[in-house]
């Protein structure tokens, strides 16, 4: 008897917000009404949200791809044949060959999407555990010099080289050493971390541990925010898998040689600023800390810390497999491998694009993103998260390269691009900035604490004709003060999507 | 006004500061484990912990009071979150809380006028492909709509 064809159905929050789970107990009925033998697979998202959800069927000429399904189409794709990858109006032809997909350049995403997320077994078939199996083989240098020579830079948002981090961690000398991998993805705009561990947690965990040898920590901790409740169930699953298989080698005792623990944050932005994170871990509040000392020297409870962004962590086994090479031929100028991009808000065709440094940013938003969901105008995006530039039209040929985006007063951030159409208000936006950063302020110091609060009734005067060149005046004078004189990047970067949307949009602050 | 004795099942609080190894490192993860539970964290459960991890009560209700999701009081049958950062801003989140809260009859923050329902502000849920999103009870929505809004609303009022 022939195999029960496999049909591959996400299990990413994102595809479940459309009904992902109906979708797959429609199949399922369907299958089981007709007699047919079916394995539906919970993969994770192959990153076209707007197709989701994005049902595949494996087929001998590969999986083939219908999408965006909803419950009332499966009786009509059972009939259309597409357990032979049969025609229909919702099949778009073998996934990988789907433009948006085939022009990506897969390094840290190369499985999501493809496997089962908590299948070992299909995790290592694919490429998993060779790059812990090669960080056993060399020594502990060894590894930070590959990841130094990767050109790996710290993908939460500050670029800091990944390698000069674990080497100054490496070189403490200490009776205990951790690991911190934040996964508090608080940035408007972003989802590829919380993709990436819904959709292949493993390799966040192997990262972790190669981490974890290479810098001698025997501890880690993973701090997923609050708001990621599936990322958060799939996590746990794949650290008791992981250890079950004791792929942490064991202690005499039978512990794990790297203990993984799992904490959850409690909806408090600022957490994702690693000082913060550290005092949140701690079991405080989440208040940041004043550096130096650095974590690599003095982080969790004083030890020295790695504090790597989810996507760090997960690109580190691609580059210990494939070596440094591999990584750092793709990028331009100092920004080295890929990244990955996220587009959101109102874009026709939504998602996660892994491309190496470099594609521009007209690229991103009308060759794969398509322009606007609603068929309007695009007038402007926001890079990088709520501390990110509004970067108008014109604007769009920038290359996305930490250094490139700087020279244009922008940043990569996390790699967010939101879109907005021709109706934005960007003074409405901009008093956004500041009202966000007054909700989130931790409060230690003053220029973000209560600079806020004046650059929100600022910017409420402005908009309101109330002495506006003045009040202008007074508002950029506010978010250089911001700028330099806040103690972190919430207080420090809130007046970037200020003063690029009063540079960039002066119309909409003149009434 | 503040209660210092309360119906606090005191054993339960213990017991789970216990399973945490009253570690004051894993407070956050106590007073999750708590609310889990209770709903809301009450004050009395402040000072059980507090005792327990051998904190003072100030530290405690420094830490309870900082985080977002820390609750004080105890929350209604059912909470509906919506997103309200840039990505959903993009896609007119702005109007769907404005129809939300006309529907419900409460400011954001506040309950809606039959009791039933807390109606919050939430800035990302991570699905800024698919906006506007909302979480309702735990459940996470994509493209949201004032029809789809309406409709879920009057299926938790039913159940109710």
């Amino acid at each position: 008897m022939a195999e029960p064809v496999r049909i591959f159905v996400p299990c990413d929050a994102a595809a479940l917000s459309v009904g992902a789970d109906d979708i797959a107990a429609a199949i399922a009925d369907e299958a089981a009404r007709r007699g047919v033998d079916v394995t539906i697979v919970r993969n994770g998202s192959r990153g076209m949200l707007w197709l989701e959800p994005l049902v595949e069927v494996e087929t001998p000429e590969g999986r083939i791809a219908y999408g965006p399904v909803e419950a009332g189409d499966v009786a009509s794709l059972f009939d259309a044949g597409f357990l032979e990858g049969g025609a229909h109006d919702l099949a778009h032809g073998p996934t990988e060959d789907i433009p948006y997909f085939a022009r990506q350049e897969r390094l840290t995403f190369a499985r999501c999407g493809v496997i089962d997320p908590l299948d070992l077994n299909e995790y290592e078939a694919h490429g998993g555990l060779a790059g812990l199996r090669k960080a056993l083989e060399i020594n502990p240098p060894d590894i930070v010099e590959a990841v130094t020579a990767s050109g790996l830079r710290g993908r939460g948002g500050a670029g800091f080289p990944t390698g000069v981090k674990w080497k100054t961690a490496a070189e403490q000398d200490a009776d205990q050493k951790y690991i911190c991998c934040n996964a508090d993805e608080g940035d408007s705009g972003t989802f590829a971390d919380r993709m990436l561990m819904e959709g292949d947690p493993f390799s966040l965990i192997e990262g972790m541990v190669i981490a974890g040898l290479a810098v001698g920590a025997s501890e880690g901790y993973i701090y997923l925010r609050s708001e990621y409740p599936h990322a958060a169930a799939t996590l746990r699953k794949a650290i008791a898998l992981w250890e079950e298989a004791g792929l942490s080698g064991r202690c005499d005792d039978g512990s794990p040689r790297f203990t993984l623990h799992f904490r959850m944050g409690a909806g408090a932005y600022i957490c994702g600023e690693e000082s913060s994170m550290l005092e949140s871990l701690e079991g405080k509040r989440g208040q940041v800390r004043a550096k130096p000392p650095i974590p690599a020297i003095a982080g969790l409870f004083g030890k020295p810390t790695i504090v790597n962004n989810v996507l760090t962590l997960a690109a580190v086994p691609d580059i210990l497999s494939r070596g440094a090479d591999h990584y750092k031929n793709y990028g331009m100028g100092r920004s080295r491998g890929t990244q990955a991009f996220q587009l959101g808000g109102d874009v026709a065709r939504g998602g996660l694009v892994e491309k190496a440094f470099g594609v521009t940013l007209r690229e991103l938003v009308e060759d794969f993103g398509g322009g606007t969901h609603s068929g309007t105008p695009v007038r402007a995006v926001q890079a990088g998260g709520p501390l990110g530039a509004y970067i108008p039209v014109s604007g769009f040929d920038v290359e996305m390269d930490y250094e490139a985006l700087a020279a244009q007063g922008a940043m990569l951030g996390h790699g967010g691009v939101v879109v907005f159409n021709d109706s934005v208000d960007m003074a409405q936006q901009a008093r956004f900035a500041m009202a966000f950063c007054e909700i989130e302020s931790c409060g230690k110091c003053t220029p973000c604490r209560i600079g806020a609060v004046r650059g929100k009734e600022t910017i409420d005067k402005i908009m309101a004709g109330d002495n506006r060149a003045e009040n202008l005046a007074i508002l950029e004078d506010l978010c250089d003060l911001m700028t330099d004189g806040s103690l972190c990047a919430m207080g420090g970067l809130t007046p970037m999507p200020v003063q690029s949307a009063v540079k960039h949009f002066p119309e909409d602050f003149s009434g | 006004m503040a209660i210092l004795i309360d119906n606090t099942d005191e054993a339960a609080v213990r017991d789970i500061c216990a399973r945490h190894g009253d570690r004051p490192d894993a407070l956050l993860e106590i007073l999750h484990s708590v609310q889990g539970d209770v709903g809301y964290l009450p004050s009395g459960v402040l000072r059980i912990v507090a005792d327990a991890l051998n904190i003072s009560r100030a530290e405690i209700h420094g830490v309870a009071t900082f985080y977002h999701d820390f609750r004080h009081d105890p929350p209604a049958d059912h909470a509906i979150g919506l997103c309200r950062a840039e990505a959903c801003q993009a896609v007119g989140s702005e109007d769907l809380a404005a129809h939300a809260e006309k529907r419900l009859d409460a400011k954001t923050g506040a309950r809606a006028a039959d009791g039933k329902i807390d109606l919050e502000a939430v800035y990302c849920l991570g699905n800024c492909a698919l906006g506007p999103a909302a979480m309702v009870d735990g459940r996470l929505y994509g493209r949201m709509t004032p029809e789809k809004f309406d409709r879920l609303v009057a299926d938790l009022e039913g159940e109710a």
